[in-house]
């Protein structure tokens, strides 16, 4: 694929240099040197090398702020991932977060022949079953729960409540002991070809387990599944996210809660709000927790602001700069607790907190929790 | 059908096992030439994404080591390495690699001996465990 073919698939022809992108993109806001409007006028004047050369190119946080507001209809996320794959065919890799190790797991993860061990945090306290026709899609939390242990974040955690909250609604999910991860850094940050590796070997192993829903607790695995898997493999399932789940189910009688008396934000995630359109689900979720008082930030919702790196790619300290934004703004609503439904919002809000960096101790603190998690303390009977 | 022969990635320390290598060279001791060696200037230094790259590359097994403990020539270089080491196993570990193939050693300048028989030790168990699970990743074979 090269440059013009990514113009004429994103629209990018249609832009219009009106600058709405870089006005609203919350990486320009803090990084003067960085502009969506500029990169796209790189490629529309025909100097793809200044494109695909800027260390830039992978500091966008493919967030989809941007086009909300672009009057042209630009897909400027999809014109950043594309380019970024022409960059990483001439050699341009980005600097990404953590030295690249994510992205070089998922490189790892395409050999044939490896046996993971990725279930062995699972007990018996959790009831899954071989023959259920819904799968839970683990994905990488067995892998983040050691990379953040200095951050005292465990991601299986997420998995676990995951895991508790669908048992208690009746639902004894299927694991895939050799499931691979979904390929979603893989894909944004340029390398096509491990992510249709990826993408080829869980289709497989999906089939063969002949299930007709897939569970997610993660938004990137979902969108990924949702919106990327159906352009390379056919699953020939139903996909949802567990907020969507939950949401479904805590309707229907019998399930009690017990009452958690807290003032809770919510924080969507830019993977499930503007890329899926999941925004109502998490806060029927939250309201129909007897005691939770749901206050809205500032920016929410379509507004939201992400937390400040997606795929593993930049991390630096404009990131830095829009998490301790983001947390502030949830510390002004006065609310005891800012609830997530992605566990990467939570790695970076947690790492934001206990930064080293931050001698002046100036970054605001609050409780970070899944979505997951609050429910799976709050139901007290299922069905 | 020729023996498997294993490739290991060595990441030495300036200040002490690459001078304890460099010794056994001199001293004539002989080891397996199995492995090839990167120079860093403290194991301290070493990042996970160096081990990772080492298997993405093909290799069968990967040894850092440095100097003992009080050895260090920027004081905690070797306990930051143990805690990557530590970290990086459990990474490692879900990834479904054996534990073998990752070492850690503290081998001193005078330790000449001790470096031959670690590398000695390291390709026998290689040798017994088989190429890496990822060795199909690696793009060219490179002659041992």
């Amino acid at each position: 694929m090269n440059l013009e073919d990514i113009i004429q698939e994103t629209k990018t022809y249609n832009c219009l240099e009106c600058g709405k992108c870089t006005s609203i993109c919350p990486v320009a806001k803090y990084d003067p040197s960085y502009s969506p409007r500029g990169l796209i006028e790189s490629a529309l004047l025909g100097f793809g090398d200044e494109l695909v050369f800027n260390k830039e190119l992978f500091s966008c946080l493919t967030c989809y702020t941007c086009q909300q507001e672009c009057p042209s209809d630009v897909d400027f996320p999809i014109f950043i991932r594309k380019a970024r794959s022409i960059a990483q065919d001439n050699g341009q890799y980005g600097v990404c977060a953590h030295s690249g190790q994510l992205q070089s797991l998922q490189r790892l993860m395409t050999s044939p022949v490896i046996k993971q061990k990725r279930l062995e945090w699972l007990s018996k306290e959790y009831h899954v079953s071989d023959k259920s026709d819904v799968l839970f899609w683990v994905g990488c939390a067995p892998y983040f729960a050691p990379i953040f242990e200095d951050i005292e974040f465990n991601a299986l955690d997420i998995t676990k409540a995951s895991l508790r909250a669908l048992n208690l609604l009746g639902i004894e999910p299927k694991l895939l002991p050799n499931e691979k991860c979904c390929g979603h850094d893989a894909l944004w940050t340029g390398d096509v070809e491990t992510f249709r590796k990826l993408a080829e070997y869980n289709a497989a192993q999906i089939k063969e387990a002949g299930v007709k829903k897939i569970v997610f607790s993660c938004p990137e695995g979902y969108r990924t599944f949702k919106l990327d898997y159906p352009n390379y493999v056919d699953l020939g399932c139903e996909v949802q996210h567990i907020s969507e789940l939950l949401a479904e189910k805590i309707g229907e009688n019998g399930v009690k809660f017990k009452e958690i008396k807290k003032k809770v934000t919510y924080q969507d995630p830019c993977r499930l709000g503007r890329h899926l359109g999941v925004y109502d689900a998490p806060r029927k979720v939250l309201e129909s927790i007897p005691g939770i008082e749901l206050v809205e930030m500032r920016h929410s919702g379509l507004e939201s602001i992400c937390c400040g790196t997606s795929a593993w790619t930049n991390c630096d300290s404009y990131s830095n700069m829009l998490r301790v934004e983001r947390l502030s703004e949830a510390v002004e609503t006065g609310a005891e607790l800012l609830i997530t439904a992605c566990p990467k919002c939570q790695t970076h809000f947690r790492c934001a907190m206990v930064d080293k960096g931050d001698e002046h101790r100036t970054t605001p603190k609050i409780e970070v929790m899944d979505l997951a998690s609050l429910v799976a303390n709050a139901i007290e009977e299922g069905r | 059908m020729a023996e498997f022969e294993p490739q290991i990635l060595a990441f030495c320390c300036n200040w002490c096992t690459y001078a304890a290598a460099d010794l056994a060279g001199t001293s004539r001791i002989h080891y397996p030439p199995n492995v090839r060696i990167v120079r860093v200037m403290c194991s301290g230094m070493v990042n996970p994404i160096y081990v990772l790259k080492a298997f993405e590359g093909g290799a069968d097994g990967v040894l850092i080591s440095g100097c003992h403990l009080s050895d260090c020539h920027y004081l905690d270089g070797p306990v930051k390495c143990d805690a990557m080491v530590e970290k990086l196993r459990k990474v490692l570990h879900v990834l479904g690699l054996e534990d073998e193939r990752l070492r850690r050693e503290m081998v001193a300048t005078s330790e000449g001996v001790v470096f031959a028989r670690i590398i000695k030790e390291m390709v026998e168990q290689l040798k017994k465990l088989g190429p890496s699970p990822f060795s199909s990743l690696r793009k060219e074979k490179v002659a041992v």
